[in-house]
Order: structure tokens, then C-alpha cells, then sequence
């Protein structure tokens, strides 16, 4: 069998409860949209884990690599000031 | 007819369509035709089987007996069963199979949606329930029914042969005898005549979209599932299904 | 990639990826590794997906036959579950570049393994008993191990199926400890059943360590973390009380406890059965390849259908 005649693959994203972020699952295998979203609230929210399901084909994520980490990721461990607790509050101030 | 034993017998066929279209997609299970579908056909049987014991406790507890969910629903016979015909035919091919949870589904969907209303809070209560998982089972098998209607010439071929085999099983699905009369004038039940306009709109805005030729009216049509007049399928479904509590009545599971 | 680099070049990424596995980081998909914990990952991933798929059918041949409502619908939630598994298995074995369809070819075409415990028939209802309870606690065994595993997606797919096992094991005990309080017929039944499970389960943990020949490089990059017979004795010493609280005995005449190790001793198993259901020959290993086969086969054309669709529709 060719393997064209496979379900492209898509990425899914659940929302677990009301107000938090969606979180990566895993995939299923579906011909469109409509039935990935379908098999992802059959496979991934089969015990009330989901509230909201986010399904995106495979394809259109484009990752960060491994050899980005340093450029991508170290210029940021030097701004220690966008950490709130890098401001010592004098004594006695509460509230902030 | 006591209200009683109307009440008894309603619940009764509402429990026996949900368990043995249940025990149909349970065939399906390990041999779904890719991984996903599987789990979603074990996810509408999980629904089925759920209705089927409201149903049953319910007509268990109307009738006083001391019977329970499993007396009912491995202690009678196939002439003791009051589900409509469709619903025990066999699974054939994916597209039977979808048709049939698509053709019921929609009947179902109407049905629950009037006994929200029912004046019997368990009745209501149950329908509340089955209604939101019987919505998804219409979105699941009308997207499929439209998918292999419009898909390839041998998907669409095999979806008009299994419109065509069920629809000799879809006028019976408003078939009423004096159980539904006697709780409809106590606004228990529903008329299931007067959803069949609706029922008629669901069914041709999605195989318009599948492409596919609603059957004419005329030619064979089964009735008297109600009565527990059953097409063969039925007692080999229930003979394989009640096996284990008729070889061993005095065991507990 | 990997062929654009120099011996030399390898070597020292080798030596890097295993100091970061010793401090316990964590590989992720994208991550360089070397060609043979690739390999060697993608051969257990795909294993451990295809059983989870093909353990489906022999507890599917009971789902018509449940003796309630209430067995019948834990029954199919859990087979229901083992598809989830596979799926999510699948889905992580996927990172590795390899998809699902050709994995599923490898299965079908009798390159990919699975585990030979479900190349035994189910014979009365009490087996669903005995491989919720003894497979599935194997499997727990392993898995929970395998969560702490180096591979990203692995181990997470690992973490939620841990959540999901526990009560595929408690229905199972619970169908066991049923039966052994029921009639005498039932009884037997459950016996019967602990009788033909029991020695297989003990072969799900794999060959004696002396004969397992990828442990070492498997230990080493921690996508095993422990050995097929500790985990094999693990096993043991959680069960056997589990079973004679419920009046099941062993079917092991050497099965006794040992104060000095704090371990049950158990007798040899029958390796050569072991290797001959590896090798083809259990009793099921055809039925549950033409089973597989069929349903790929027959769902083809619902495949290709719904594909033709999209393309019609642009979707
Ligand atoms: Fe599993
Ligand atoms: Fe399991």
C-alpha cells in the first residue's frame, strides 16, 4: 500500500480546565479537521481530562533546535531585574 | 394499561435500543478500520451501555419486582426484547454501521430532546443525559456518512447500498402502540409522529451533503420490533450476549 | 545529518550524550543521539505500541460475552484504554521519524514483535480476570519503570498511561476475587485461569539478564532502568500475597518465601515455550495477525475515502 493513502498527522493541544493554558498532548491521525478534533476529544479526553481542544496539523509547527538554545535562550539569563524578586522591599513595606 | 406498566414497558424499549446497538459496536472493538475510530466506536458503545442501565433500573424499579439491570437484560428472550429492528442488524461494513448510528442517532436525538420535558423527572433526567452523548453520535456518524457518501466511487457505492438495505427498518422507527398513548396524555412521553418531519429535514440536509438518494417510501418495511417481532439477527446477538448468566444462573459476577 | 560528521566527530558526541544521560537529562525529539538509542528505542516503542493494539483482541473476544452491564461496559472502557495506548506510543515513536503507517506495515508484516503473552487464547471469562490482574500488573511493573526513562516522549506517554493502568489491574483482581467468592464452577473457572496466565505473565519481563543481549547499552542510555529479572521478581513478590488472599494458589510447586533474601523463590520458567511463541508458534500468533490484517485491510477504503473528501473540499 502507498503511504500517501495515510491520515496526515496532527498535533493536539488540551485545555484541562477553565482559565488554564492548553497544554501538548499528543497526535492523532485524521483526513481533516473536523475528525482530528473528533479523535482527539475520543483519545485524549476520554476521562474529563479536556475542557477546550486545540487541534493543529503536524506540519505547521515549526520547533526551535537544539543549536538555537544558546542564542535563542542565554541572552536571557542575564536580565535577572525582570524577576520580581531581584528588588529587595525594605523592611517593614508589605503589599508590594 | 396502567400508567405503571406503560411506564415499565417505555423504559424497557428504551433500554433494550441502547444495549443491543451497543453489543453491535462492541463487535467493532480491535477491528475499527484505523486506531482512532476504533476508540471513537467504544466511545458510543460506553454511552449505549450507560443508557441501557438507566433505563433498565428505572423499569426495574417502576415494575416492583425486585428484577434488576441484568435480570432484564440477560433473562428474557428474543420475543421478550421491544427494540426497533434497525438496531440489531447486523454491523456489515463501516458504512452499515455508520448509516445505522446515523439513521437511529438522529431519531434519538429528537426523542431525548422532547423527554427532557417529560413530566417523569428519572425520564427526564435520563434523556437530559443520553441527549448529550446521542448530539455527538449524530455529528460523528453524519460526518462520516457525508465523508464516504462524497469520499471515493467505492466508499459512496457501499454508503447508498447501506442507506438503501436500512431504510427498509426506518419507518418502524415511529411506531407507537398503547404504552406511548397512555403516557403521552400524562406528558411522560412523546409523540414520535410529530418528530418525523424533523427527523425527514436531518436525514436530507446531510445526505445532500453526502450525495446520496434517500429510498422511496414504497417496498418492504419492517414493523413490530415493539412486540417483539425481531428479524433473525436478533436472537443470535442475544444467545451470545446472555451466555454466561443462563449456563451459570446461580452465579454473581 | 549524522553522515556529514567525521568518525571523530561522533565519537565525541557519543561521549557527550552519554554524560548528559548519567547527570539524568532528559533527550528531547530533536536532540542529536546516537544511531543506535534511536534504533534501539524506536524497536521497543513500536513493540510496546503493537502489543497495547494487538492485546485488545484477545480481552475483545469476551466483550460480546460479558456476564453484566456493569463488566461489560469496564471491559470495553478498558480495551478502549489499550487503543489510547497505542496511540499515545504510537504517537511518541513518531518523534523518531518513523510514522505510524510504516510501523503498522512493519507489524503486519511480521518484522515488528509484540508481546507474546497475547498470543494465548482467552477460554472462559475468568481470563479477563487474570490479564486485567496479572497482565496489566506486569505491565504496570514495567511501565512505571519506563516513565522515568530517557526519552522525552516516552516517559510522558509512559506518566499518563500509568494513571490509566491502575484500574485495568483493579478490575481484573476484582473479576478474580468475584469468582473465587462465587460458586464452585466459578471458582474453577478462576482457577483455570491463574493456571494458564501465571507462567506467561512471568515471561512478559523478557529473558533471564544473562541472555538479554541490548540490556546493557539499553541500562546504560536509562531506557531501561532495571533488569528483566528484577522487575520479573518485583512482579512476584506483589502478587503471590495478592492471589492467596483471594484463595488462588501459584501454579509453582518451587513458589516459596525466602526469609534470608525477603523474596519469593520461584521455579524455572519453560524458555523454550518462551522462545517458540516468539518465534511464531504460540497457539494465537496467526489468528492474531489475521485478525490485525483484516481490520487494516478492510478499513482501506473508509482510509481512502475520507482523504478523497479532503482533498475535494480543501480541508
Ligand atoms: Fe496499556
Ligand atoms: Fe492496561
Amino acid at each position: 500500500m502507498s503511504k500517501s493513502q495515510e491520515w496526515p498527522s496532527w498535533e493536539v493541544f488540551t485545555q484541562n480546565k477553565n482559565g488554564e493554558a492548553h497544554e501538548h498532548a499528543g497526535n492523532v491521525h485524521a483526513p481533516d479537521a473536523e475528525i482530528a478534533l473528533m479523535n482527539a476529544r475520543d483519545v485524549y479526553g476520554r476521562r474529563q481530562e479536556a475542557v477546550n481542544i486545540w487541534v493543529v496539523p503536524s506540519t505547521a509547527i515549526t520547533a526551535s533546535t537544539p543549536e538555537d538554545v544558546g542564542s535563542f535562550f542565554d541572552p536571557a539569563n542575564d536580565k535577572m531585574y525582570r524577576w520580581p524578586n531581584y528588588f529587595k522591599t525594605p523592611d517593614g513595606i508589605k503589599q508590594i | 394499561m396502567t400508567q405503571q406498566e406503560a411506564l415499565f414497558n417505555y423504559s424497557l424499549r428504551l433500554g433494550d435500543n441502547a444495549l443491543v446497538l451497543a453489543q453491535r459496536l462492541c463487535e467493532w472493538c480491535g477491528h475499527g478500520p484505523v486506531l482512532e475510530e476504533d476508540i471513537a466506536m467504544s466511545n458510543m458503545g460506553l454511552d449505549l451501555i450507560g443508557q441501557s442501565r438507566g433505563f433498565y433500573s428505572y423499569a426495574a424499579l417502576v415494575e416492583g419486582k425486585d428484577r434488576t439491570e441484568d435480570d432484564l437484560a440477560f433473562l428474557r428472550n428474543e420475543r421478550e426484547f421491544f427494540n426497533r429492528c434497525m438496531v440489531e442488524q447486523p454491523n456489515y461494513d463501516f458504512a452499515a454501521t455508520m448509516m445505522r448510528s446515523f439513521l437511529y442517532g438522529c431519531l434519538s436525538y429528537l426523542q431525548f430532546r422532547a423527554l427532557t420535558k417529560s413530566t417523569d423527572n428519572t425520564i427526564a433526567g435520563l434523556a437530559e443525559k443520553s441527549l448529550k452523548e446521542v448530539t455527538y453520535h449524530v455529528r460523528h456518524s453524519s460526518d462520516w456518512v457525508i465523508r464516504l457518501g462524497d469520499g471515493t466511487d467505492e466508499s459512496h457505492q457501499k454508503a447508498q447500498t447501506a442507506l438503501d438495505e436500512l431504510w427498509h427498518f426506518t419507518n418502524e422507527l415511529f411506531e407507537m402502540d398503547e404504552s406511548d398513548e397512555v403516557l403521552i396524555k400524562a406528558g411522560i412521553a412523546c409523540d414520535l409522529a410529530a418528530l418525523r418531519n424533523e427527523w425527514n429535514a436531518m436525514i436530507d440536509e446531510v445526505l445532500l451533503k453526502a450525495t446520496l438518494i434517500k429510498p422511496s417510501e414504497s417496498g418492504y418495511q419492517s414493523k413490530g420490533g415493539m412486540k417483539g417481532m425481531h428479524t433473525e439477527h436478533l436472537g443470535h446477538l442475544l444467545s451470545e450476549m446472555q451466555f454466561l448468566p443462563r449456563a451459570y444462573p446461580d452465579a454473581k459476577w | 545529518m549524522e553522515n556529514q560528521l567525521t568518525a571523530e566527530e561522533i565519537t565525541k558526541r557519543e561521549m557527550e550524550f552519554d554524560a548528559k544521560i548519567a547527570k539524568g537529562i532528559v533527550v528531547e525529539p530533536k536532540d542529536w543521539m546516537p544511531d543506535r538509542y534511536r534504533k534501539q528505542l524506536l524497536r521497543m516503542m513500536s513493540q510496546h505500541a503493537h502489543s497495547e493494539v494487538v492485546g485488545m483482541l484477545p480481552e475483545g473476544n469476551w466483550l460480546t460475552r460479558a456476564p453484566s452491564l456493569m463488566r461489560k461496559a469496564v471491559l470495553l472502557a478498558k480495551i478502549q484504554d489499550e487503543a489510547g495506548h497505542g496511540l499515545y506510543i504510537y504517537s511518541a515513536a513518531e518523534t523518531l521519524g518513523t510514522d505510524r503507517a510504516e510501523m503498522i506495515d512493519q507489524l503486519l508484516s511480521g518484522h515488528a514483535k509484540y508481546s507474546s503473552i497475547f498470543n494465548y487464547p482467552t477460554l472462559n471469562w475468568a481470563d479477563m480476570g487474570a490479564i486485567g490482574w496479572l497482565v496489566d500488573g506486569a505491565a504496570i511493573v514495567n511501565q512505571t519503570v519506563l516513565a522515568k526513562c530517557s526519552y522525552g516522549p516516552y516517559s510522558r506517554a509512559m506518566v499518563r498511561i500509568c494513571k490509566e493502568e491502575n484500574f485495568h489491574n483493579k478490575q481484573g483482581y476484582q473479576i478474580m476475587a468475584y469468582l473465587m467468592k462465587g460458586t464452585k464452577e466459578q471458582q474453577e473457572m478462576a482457577q483455570d485461569a491463574m493456571n494458564r496466565f501465571w507462567w506467561p505473565s512471568l515471561m512478559m519481563f523478557g529473558p533471564h539478564d544473562t541472555n538479554s543481549p541490548n540490556s546493557g547499552d539499553l541500562m546504560k542510555w536509562k531506557v531501561k532502568l532495571q533488569t528483566n529479572d528484577d522487575l520479573r521478581q518485583r512482579f512476584i513478590d506483589r502478587t503471590v500475597p495478592q492471589a492467596e488472599a483471594i484463595g488462588l494458589k501459584i501454579p509453582d510447586p518451587d513458589l516459596k518465601w525466602n526469609p534470608q533474601t525477603r523474596h519469593y523463590d520461584f521455579g524455572e520458567i519453560n524458555w523454550e515455550e518462551f522462545n517458540n511463541v516468539i518465534k511464531g508458534n504460540g497457539p494465537c500468533n496467526r489468528l492474531r495477525m489475521k485478525q490485525r490484517r483484516d481490520a487494516h485491510e478492510n478499513g482501506a477504503w473508509v482510509r481512502s475515502a475520507a482523504l478523497a473528501y479532503a482533498e475535494k473540499h480543501g480541508k
